[in-house]
């Protein structure tokens, strides 16, 4: 393993880079007990452990760092730990679980930064449901105590909800009436849309700063039982253990540490790298092939953290956080994938054959949840096929996923790029459907037509005729092209770019995961902006200040 | 049965009020059995009963039973301004209702408040079976009744400003139970046992006066019900803390009598000097925090929206600036090795500068203390710990200081606790000493007698007669 660069500052505008990978030995926040069948995941926040200075992390307030190692502990369950059934989220402090993203952390945020936390945060959670659905870990909340705002949004993540009843502590969502803002990190969707809470019952929820507790915390469906504080731990413990599966693959593998080095300007992982250009605002996000499609072991897991698909996916998941996180300005990110194609069909045939093994599946997930991170990301993406390029199977997915795909059409440098059934319903996005049918959206045919089971490979006037691509100029004036769409993209208005991308990425039906982050995107962000909330006068910009908010009353 | 309540709310013509009460009302006398004092239910106790807000009209004398007590629902008179007079909306009228926009910040003053009222009687019911006299007994059940007539007094106002919401929560002020496993008192310091007289003497002492200090600052507030409310209940306070400030008085005066003599006090059932001051320790110390956080956002939002006043906020003597939003509060704390000046907006500040006032008393009470140790002349004085010492909450957390509020080690933090507070040896010996003694004029050997009776009767009359 080469040794990491970490420390080197190149984080933008924003000062000290931010750390996006970790491992349970270096937690500061969360301390994940594995006891068979059953997980705990117990939130104790150290107070002066923020990732920032200026604000403490009192009563398991979260910043990013804490949810940095929640992502992280969710990813290993997975992995690590596939004996476990069932997790039980819960916290170390006595009469609080967790009160939400820390608002002193937020009111010094800026507002890029404030958005990428709330979207990272939301990943997090979905990755938490997803587990629930796909991977068989059912994530269990046990509220201990307090659970406010963005405490609770983390229990609603959670398949099942038991609320400690000590007459006392109670579920809230105190963001309107505290800070004039919302509950937006998926709060109020997944309360109507997840849970069914009543449309009427949720409206007095959600301005009801102090929330709800006890039994009619259970009858507005906010929670599913309550239990006595006496009884507390048994109660959990026995639920957990009726919700244990029996039939769970037995050995995980280890997550090692990426292969990560960090320069001025660059991160190299081993078949990734990110570099970018500061002064254009434009990333380049090269994917490299396989060196081999050895056959996998008898015991595919055997393959370990090292194999080919699983520590790409990895590394192309970092470097999306790190691009959002510690990369604010970069605008255009172009996306290369270089190596043998033959070899990476190979690796699609190896990962579609054992796409039951529950190794290769939680491969397969995780690629899904990095290719989701990558249509997220508020960055135009342009996929480039050149010579020499490997987008085949799933490595095509992500040029897929991107705005637009430009393929050179060279006569002396044949290039091609290559679909396989897995991009017919491996990688699902947020709204259900597959990349390619959300293409054709128009002609669910046209998918048919492309006889994925053949692994069909396309010259670029094939590709260009079957609608794969955006353009596909010749080798004379690929350059120009290039830079000209690349510089003028640049160019325009990031926000109304980060709009207009969302809009057109998410064709098709809503989910409650589009509607959650269509939300945030919108409406969340948009509170965030507005005097009401960040003003002088605002909500958010006084709370705990000795002068009161002011509103502007005019409704939009 | 609602005609037998006391009050000047205009009761019989508020259906309103009365709804409310009729189902609240019997879960109360419920709780008064069950939680009230332990036993003693049969027996007649010379009690005042508050039955008018007119001069004397709080102190009406009788002879009762403890489930017939009548507690009554009580607000001061109307106040000589009808205008606010601090925070954001100074010199608008008044708010007789619960204005919107703070509801919650006053259901949870409310709340908080109310919850110490019946925890204080739980925390209480086993005293009567170790009373050293009559007339001490009595003042214990006089404690009581008014402290679940406190509870009346705020349950009176979720009744009849928070509609349902508060009705829910009045019966959970019923619910909730001192040092109850799963459903406790909000307030930490009122879910342990006030497990012998010396240290309720010393509760009513430093935490009732607690109390007095949170309801002089809710005295001054916006929401008139609320002021009058709680500055009716002043005055019982007042008698609360006079019960604990001369018990403890009495304790000292006959530990000095016994030195003076060359009697060790440990020796002949009485309380050696060295235990009484780890009880002020104890009890003062975990009254500090029960003021909050020094710096608290909360304390400027119940001062900005004028819920929540400094003490005597409304005496210009004390204070010229209502608004507190310019200049800071100052407080030096250890920190990194030195000592740092602290500034906390004044308006973030509320809860210390309410703590101050509190020290200020305190420090004069344990003066009149040390006046009857000087008349013993016997060489010893107490103290009253700093605001600094054996603090979980606010500024002085962090960085442990001493007794003298100098910053020292975790460690000799926990050796300073261990000689500061008392220990369980200490606890033993004070519970040796708790043989009640209930023949009238008689008082029992660890505590010098009273100067005078109360209510009108000599020392020696039979407060109580049992039955
Ligand atoms: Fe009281
Ligand atoms: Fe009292």
């Amino acid at each position: 393993m080469t040794s990491a660069i970490l420390a080197q500052p190149a984080a933008g505008q924003s000062g000290a880079v931010i750390e996006t990978q970790t491992h349970p030995g270096q937690y500061r926040h969360w301390k994940l007990r594995c006891e068979g069948p059953v997980a705990h995941l117990i939130m104790d926040v150290r107070e002066d452990a923020g990732l920032h200075p200026g604000y403490e992390l009192r009563l398991n307030s979260y910043d990013l760092g804490v949810d940095i190692e929640l992502a992280d502990a969710v990813t290993r369950l997975r992995f690590e730990h596939p004996e476990v059934s069932v997790v039980v989220l819960t916290s170390g402090k006595d009469n609080v679980f967790c009160a939400g993203a820390n608002i002193f952390m937020l009111r010094q945020a800026s507002h890029p930064f404030k958005v990428n936390f709330c979207k990272y945060t939301n990943e997090t959670r979905l990755a938490m449901e997803e587990a629930t659905r796909e991977s068989g870990q059912y994530y269990l909340a046990a509220l201990n105590g307090v659970c406010s705002g963005g405490g609770y949004e983390l229990a609603l993540a959670c398949q099942e909800i038991h609320l400690i009843d000590d007459r006392s502590s109670a579920v809230s969502l105190p963001e309107a009436p505290y800070l004039g803002v919302l509950p937006g990190t998926g709060g109020l969707t997944r309360v109507v849309d997840k849970r069914h809470v009543r449309r009427d019952l949720a409206d007095v929820f959600a301005t009801l700063a102090e929330g709800v507790k006890g039994q009619r915390a259970k009858e507005w469906k906010l929670v599913d039982a309550v239990h006595p504080k006496s009884q507390w731990s048994a109660a959990i413990a026995r639920r957990a253990q009726e919700l244990v599966k029996p039939g769970r693959p037995q050995r995980g593998i280890a997550l090692e540490p990426l292969d990560k080095r960090r320069e001025a300007d660059r991160i190299d992982y081993s078949h990734v790298t990110l570099s970018v250009d500061r002064a254009a605002r434009t990333a380049r996000l090269e994917l490299r092939g396989p060196h081999t499609a050895a056959p996998l072991p008898a015991e595919p897991a055997q393959a370990g953290s090292r194999w080919y698909p699983l520590a790409l996916f990895r590394e192309l998941d970092d470097a999306l956080v790190e691009l959002r996180l510690n990369f604010e300005t970069i605008g255009v990110l172009t996306l290369h994938a270089q190596g043998d194609l033959d070899k990476v069909l190979a690796v699609d045939e190896l990962l579609a054959r054992h796409r039951h093994d529950w190794f290769v599946r939680e491969v397969l997930l995780l690629m899904r949840r990095t290719l989701k991170r990558l249509d997220l990301t508020a960055r135009s993406v342009f996929a480039l096929v050149e010579p020499g390029s490997c987008f085949g199977g799933f490595l095509c997915e992500p040029a897929l996923a991107a705005d637009r795909i430009y393929m050179i059409d060279d006569p002396h440098q044949p290039t091609a790029l290559a679909l396989s059934p897995l991009n017919n319903g491996s990688f699902p996005m947020g709204n259900g459907l597959a990349r390619l049918a959300q293409r054709f959206l128009d002609d669910p045919a046209r998918v048919a037509a492309l006889q994925l089971d053949t692994r069909p490979r396309f010259s670029p006037q094939e590709a260009l005729a079957a609608g794969l691509v955006t353009a596909a100029p010749d080798s004379l004036d690929w350059d120009d092209e290039l830079r000209i769409a690349v510089e003028e993209r640049a160019s325009l208005s990031p926000d109304a770019l980060t709009g207009m991308e969302a809009n057109l990425r998410f064709a098709g039906p809503e989910t409650m995961e589009t509607k959650i982050f269509g939300r945030l995107s919108a409406w969340q962000n948009w509170i965030f902006q507005r005097p009401n909330a960040t003003g002088e006068r605002g909500a958010l910009s006084l709370y705990g200040e000795p002068a009161s908010p002011e509103f502007d009353p005019r409704r939009t | 049965m609602l005609e037998a309540i006391p009050n000047n709310v205009n009761l019989s013509d508020d259906p309103k009020l009365q709804r409310a009460l009729l189902r609240w009302q019997p879960q109360f006398k419920e709780w008064w059995l069950d939680m009230g004092p332990d036993g003693f239910q049969k027996d007649e106790i010379y009690l005042r009963t508050a039955v008018s807000v007119e001069p004397g009209g709080w102190a009406h004398w009788d002879t009762v039973k403890l489930p017939d007590y009548r507690f009554g629902i009580f607000l001061a008179g109307p106040r000589k301004l009808e205008e606010i007079y601090f925070g954001d909306n100074i010199g608008r009228k008044l708010w007789t209702q619960v204005p919107g926009e703070f509801r919650k910040e006053l259901r949870r003053l409310i709340v908080t408040q109310g919850d110490t009222e019946p925890a204080s009687v739980e925390q209480q019911r086993q005293l009567g079976k170790t009373a050293p006299s009559l007339i001490d007994l009595r003042a214990l059940f006089q404690v009581n009744a008014e402290e679940a007539r406190h509870l009346w007094a705020m349950v009176y106002l979720l009744h009849s400003h928070f509609g349902s919401d508060g009705r829910a929560e009045a019966e959970e002020l019923l619910q909730r139970r001192s040092g109850h496993p799963d459903h406790p008192r909000i307030l930490q310091a009122f879910n342990k046992p006030i497990r012998d007289w010396l240290a309720f003497f010393c509760f009513t002492t430093f935490t009732d006066r607690d109390g007095k200090f949170q309801l002089a600052s809710l005295a001054e507030s916006s929401f008139d019900p609320l002021a009058r409310t709680t500055n009716f209940m002043l005055t019982e306070e007042a008698f609360h803390m006079a019960t604990g400030e001369k018990g403890v008085g009495r304790v000292i005066e006959r530990t000095a009598q016994l030195m003076r003599a060359g009697t060790d006090p440990a020796a002949v059932g009485a309380i050696p000097l060295g235990v009484i001051q780890k009880y002020i320790n104890e009890w003062s110390s975990a009254t500090f925090d029960l003021f909050g956080a020094e710096d608290s956002s909360n304390a400027a939002t119940f001062f900005a929206a004028g819920l929540k006043g400094r003490f005597q906020e409304g005496s210009d003597k004390r204070y010229a600036d209502h608004v507190a939003l310019e200049g800071a509060y100052e407080a030096e704390v250890y920190e990194g090795g030195h000592w740092t000046r602290k500034e906390i907006p004044k308006r973030r500040a509320m809860n210390a500068y309410l703590l101050d006032a509190y020290e200020d008393e305190c420090r004069r009470v344990v003066g009149k203390w040390n006046k009857v140790l000087e008349r013993y002349d016997i060489g010893e004085t107490l103290t009253l710990p700093s605001l600094r010492f054996n603090r979980k909450v606010g500024i002085y957390s962090d960085q442990p200081y001493d007794a003298h509020g100098q910053p020292i080690t975790r460690a000799a933090l926990d050796a300073e606790i261990e000689r500061l507070l008392p220990n369980p040896d200490d606890y033993a010996l004070v519970e040796r000493c708790m043989v009640p003694v209930y023949a009238p004029g008689k008082v029992a050997n660890w505590i010098a007698p009273p100067d005078k009776g109360v209510g009108g009767k000599p020392a020696d009359f039979a407060y109580v007669r049992f039955h």
